[in-house]
C-alpha cells in the first residue's frame, strides 16, 4: 500500500497530535464560539496529588470547552495526555461527568448538545485509586444518558491512546474517531505483559502493539467509525460530520448479538493474526445491525 | 514536591492574565495574573526538591527585565532553567498581546 501521508502535502499538514488539550478543544469548536468552563484560573485542582508529592495542574488535566460545532451546540472535553498520562482523578472525572450532565440537561430541554471527548488516557489515576474508579463509573452513566439525545463522539489522536476504564467510554460512544498513531484497548500492552508474561504480549514490540491496538486495525475491524490523518482540518471535518449525523439508530455497544457471535465463531485453539481478523471482522459487518 | 515563594518589586499594571504550558515531564505550567500594588509574587511548586537557588537565579534574571505587577504561579514537573525562562517569557507575551 502506498502511504499517502508522505506525499507532497505532508509538510503542509497541521499536526493535531502536537497540540495540547486546550489547543485541541479550541481547534474543534467553531471560531469565536468557544468558552472554557472551570479553566485553570478557577484553580480546581486535585487535592490528593500534593499530599503524595506530585505537582498538581490547575485544571487537573481536563479541559472543558463549550461552544458550537458546525453551528450546533456542543461541549468538548479534552484530557491532557502529558499531565499524569491523562489519568482520571476525582476532579478531572467530575469535570467530565458534570459537562456531560449539563449537555444532557440542555439536550433534554430542546437544545441537542453533542459531546466530544478527547481521550488520551491510561484510565484511572493510581494516586486517587477508588475515587478515580468511582468517577469513571459515573461518567459512563452520564454518557449513556446523553447519547439518547445527542451524539457522544470519542476521539483518540495519540500519542497516549486510550486504555483502561476510559476505553469503556470509547466503547459506549456514538462514534469513535482515531488516527493511525493512536491506540485503543482495554488493557494496555505493558499491563498485559506484566500480568501474563512477555510470551503473551511483548509491549516493546511496537509493530505488534500497533497491529493490534492501533487506529488502522480498529478501523479495519469495524470497531471505530473513522480513521483520520494527523491533520487538524481532517480531524475537525470528521468531528463536524458526526455531529451532523446525530444520534445513530443503533449504538455499537447495543449490538451484543453481533459481537458475541464474532467472538463465538473464533477458533481459540490457535493464534490469530491481526490481518486475518480484518477479513473476518470487516468494517461492513460491524454496521450490519445499524442499518 | 517543594514550594518556593519569591517577591519582586513592580512598576506597572499588566493588561490581562495568561496561562501557558503543561505539567508534563520536563515541562511546567505558568499562570500569570494582574495583581494589586507595586509588587510581584511568585509561587512555585516543583516536583524536584533542592533547586531553590536555581529557581531564584532564573526569577532574578526574569525580573531584571520584567516590571509587571503580577501573581505568578508555576507548577513544575522537572523543567530545566531554560524551559522555565521560556515559559515565563511566553506567559508575558500572551499577557501583553
Amino acid at each position: 500500500m502506498t502511504d499517502k501521508r508522505y506525499g507532497a502535502n505532508f509538510i503542509h499538514r497541521q499536526s493535531f497530535i502536537e497540540l495540547d488539550a486546550r489547543e485541541r478543544a479550541t481547534a474543534l469548536i467553531d471560531a469565536g464560539t468557544s468558552r472554557e468552563l472551570l479553566g485553570p484560573f478557577e484553580r480546581v485542582e486535585s487535592p490528593w496529588l500534593a499530599m503524595q508529592g506530585v505537582t498538581p495542574q490547575e485544571d487537573d488535566g481536563c479541559v472543558v470547552m463549550k461552544g458550537k460545532i458546525a453551528g450546533q451546540a456542543a461541549v468538548v472535553i479534552a484530557l491532557e495526555g502529558a499531565f499524569q498520562g491523562g489519568s482520571m482523578g476525582e476532579v478531572s472525572g467530575e469535570k467530565m461527568t458534570a459537562a456531560l450532565d449539563l449537555a444532557y440537561a440542555d439536550s433534554k430541554k430542546g437544545t441537542p448538545t453533542s459531546a466530544v471527548i478527547l481521550l488520551e488516557t491510561g484510565g484511572v489515576r493510581l494516586q486517587e485509586a477508588n475515587l478515580g474508579l468511582a468517577v469513571i463509573a459515573e461518567l459512563l452513566g452520564s454518557i449513556l444518558l446523553l447519547r439518547k439525545y445527542a451524539p457522544v463522539i470519542c476521539l483518540s489522536a495519540g500519542m497516549v491512546g486510550c486504555f483502561g476504564g476510559m476505553s469503556l467510554a470509547a466503547g459506549l460512544a456514538s462514534y469513535v474517531v482515531m488516527t493511525r498513531e493512536a491506540r485503543l484497548g482495554l488493557n494496555g500492552p505493558e499491563v498485559i505483559e506484566q500480568e501474563n508474561g512477555i510470551d503473551e504480549f511483548d509491549s516493546s514490540d511496537h509493530a505488534l502493539v500497533w497491529a493490534i491496538d492501533g487506529g488502522e486495525q480498529r478501523f479495519a475491524t469495524g470497531l471505530i467509525d473513522a480513521l483520520v490523518e494527523d491533520d487538524t482540518p481532517q480531524v475537525v471535518e470528521a468531528i463536524r460530520r458526526f455531529v451532523g449525523e446525530g444520534v445513530p439508530t443503533v449504538h455499537r455497544s447495543s449490538q451484543v448479538t453481533l459481537y458475541r457471535s464474532r467472538i463465538g465463531a473464533l477458533d481459540t485453539s490457535r493464534q490469530w493474526d491481526p490481518k486475518e481478523l480484518r477479513t473476518l471482522w470487516t468494517a461492513k459487518s460491524a454496521t450490519e445491525g445499524k442499518q | 514536591m517543594e514550594q518556593i515563594e519569591l517577591t519582586y518589586p513592580a512598576k506597572r499594571k499588566i493588561p490581562k492574565r495568561a496561562h501557558v504550558g503543561v505539567v508534563g515531564s520536563g515541562d511546567m505550567e505558568v499562570l500569570l495574573e494582574p495583581a494589586e500594588g507595586a509588587v510581584a509574587h511568585v509561587f512555585i511548586r516543583t516536583s524536584v526538591d533542592g533547586f531553590g537557588a536555581s529557581w531564584k537565579a532564573v526569577l532574578d534574571r526574569f525580573f531584571a527585565k520584567y516590571d509587571g505587577a503580577a501573581r505568578i504561579q508555576i507548577n513544575d514537573a522537572g523543567g530545566t532553567p531554560g524551559i522555565a525562562q521560556l515559559r515565563l517569557e511566553q506567559a508575558v507575551e500572551v499577557s501583553e498581546q
